[in-house]
């Protein structure tokens, strides 16, 4: 999974780090979406895509990613 | 027999429904039921309004959605087909101009401005002095007679304390502004009315943005006199945002937390299920289903169509209004599964209460501390909290555009 956020679209609602703390957070002066990691691990995939959904700017991408050699 | 509408498409007037729509007797938490029959018959049909127009109104959860986030509809309020919700309101935009009646550029600008004061962090960094406004509160009433308002006691004054607190605006001020403002949410208020109460605001805003000019504190409003100096904004924009959060930031709050109330004393086993729990993810599940459930600002997000939309074998023509109906999009059974009900467990995170879209509730991160720390604390300290009167005794704002109820007689 890939994450991409468009700066200029973002509302600052906050609805992304409210659902993954761990993957958004919000710049300091005007509360603009800052992406603290483009790869989220796998625990904090479903919460990175709810972020996704909930955003009301659609300012946020996940992009999946296929699983190169299966199930291990 | 057909007519020709303002924006110059026929319509039959014996089948267009007037909007807003009323509320079925005893079921003052349900959308009315014409909305829950156009949701499933006609999902995107017009109504007819206040001044004779007809604009779309779009019912479905996914479509009102969908829309709120297109960026071919417009918030724009002086377009001459905006369907505003009562003559009152229309005055009132066109007196104060604000960045929730703007399109981009001009909104995110504007808005841009303010949003770091209502930033998660920001607003966590609130959470001990609500609690400690909470408490205060509740304090006051235990001590005090029974029974007690709790729309006067309680509801009105906490959302009202924080946000005079974060705007630096004097509490002592509180008859003034609530008075108000409640004239200018109310849909039978007429012009003048809402013409006279909205020059007061601005003026008392713009006199305390002066204050802040010569004695700046650490406040939004000092903020914004800050970009007053620097010629970032206009004085008159700065009032006009000022009484924009002023009123937002108390209004919506205080009926959700005396309509919650109500609904939780109506349904006992959910009161039950939340006072029993300490888990503060219940508290905050608790809060997202009573957005959802009562979803009070009830009269739909306003807009124009910039362009043709084709959506649901309809074309909305550019030029024409449309009103998302965020209520009973909340109440759609393909988004909520058994959407009458009210669950304080199912956590429905993606309702539309706040709208959707760039014009999203710029203080919803507030309101939810807010409501997190009234639902977590009041039912706690007051176990036995009740209504003192029949519940039919009850006023609801049906003629508000934020519903909520005028009183709340409780006692212990």
């Amino acid at each position: 999974m890939k994450v991409i956020v468009d700066q200029h679209k973002c509302v600052a609602s906050g609805q992304c780090v409210l659902t993954a703390p761990e993957v958004f957070d919000q710049r300091e002066e005007d509360g603009i979406v800052v992406l603290l990691t483009e790869t989220p691990p796998d625990h904090l995939m479903d919460d990175t895509r709810q972020a996704a959904i909930l955003c009301p700017a659609q300012a946020i991408w996940v992009a999946e990613q296929e699983k190169q050699e299966g199930e291990q | 027999m057909s007519t020709i509408s303002a924006s110059g498409t026929d319509v039959p007037p014996a089948e267009v429904p007037d909007y807003p729509m009323t509320r079925a007797a005893g079921c003052p938490f349900d959308p009315p039921p014409a909305l829950h029959t156009l949701q499933e018959q006609a999902p995107i049909s017009r109504v007819r309004l206040w001044d004779g127009s007809t604009p779309w109104l779009v019912t479905r959860y996914e479509d009102v959605r969908t829309l709120l986030a297109d960026p071919r509809i417009s918030s724009e309020s002086t377009h001459p087909h905006y369907p505003h919700q009562s003559p009152a309101t229309k005055e009132r935009r066109r007196q104060s101009r604000t960045f929730i009646t703007m399109d981009d550029p001009e909104h995110a600008r504007l808005r841009r401005m303010v949003t770091a004061t209502f930033a998660i962090k920001q607003v966590e960094a609130l959470r001990p002095t609500i609690q400690k406004i909470v408490d205060g509160l509740i304090d006051a009433m235990l001590a005090g007679p029974r029974p007690v308002d709790l729309v006067q006691a309680f509801a009105l004054p906490v959302p009202s304390l924080v946000i005079c607190a974060l705007l630096g605006v004097p509490y002592a001020d509180h008859d003034f502004f609530q008075a108000n403002s409640r004239i200018l949410v109310k849909r039978t208020s007429t012009p003048e009315q809402a013409q006279a109460a909205t020059q007061q605001l601005i003026d008392y805003l713009d006199r305390l943005i002066g204050d802040k000019l010569a004695h700046p504190t650490d406040d939004l409003l000092s903020a914004l006199a800050e970009r007053v100096r620097g010629g970032e904004l206009s004085r008159r924009e700065a009032a006009n945002m000022g009484m924009l959060l002023l009123i937002a930031g108390h209004e919506t709050t205080a009926n959700m937390i005396a309509l919650g109330t109500l609904a939780l004393l109506q349904h006992l086993d959910q009161l039950a299920r939340l006072r029993e729990s300490d888990d503060p993810k219940l508290i905050a599940s608790t809060v997202e289903e009573l957005l959802r459930y009562l979803t009070i600002v009830h009269t739909g997000r306003r807009r124009v169509a910039l362009a043709d939309i084709d959506t649901d074998g309809v074309t909305i023509r550019a030029g024409e209004g449309v009103i998302l109906a965020n209520d009973v999009g909340n109440r759609d059974p393909a988004a909520f599964p058994d959407p009458d009900r009210l669950d304080v467990a199912r956590n429905p995170r993606h309702h539309v209460a706040f709208g959707f879209g760039v014009h999203q509730c710029l203080g919803q991160p507030l309101a939810r501390v807010e409501l997190q720390v009234v639902y977590g604390t009041l039912y706690r300290r007051i176990p036995t909290l009740r209504l003192a009167v029949d519940p039919d005794r009850i006023p609801f704002k049906h003629d508000g555009n934020v519903y909520g109820v005028y009183e709340l007689p409780v006692t212990w």
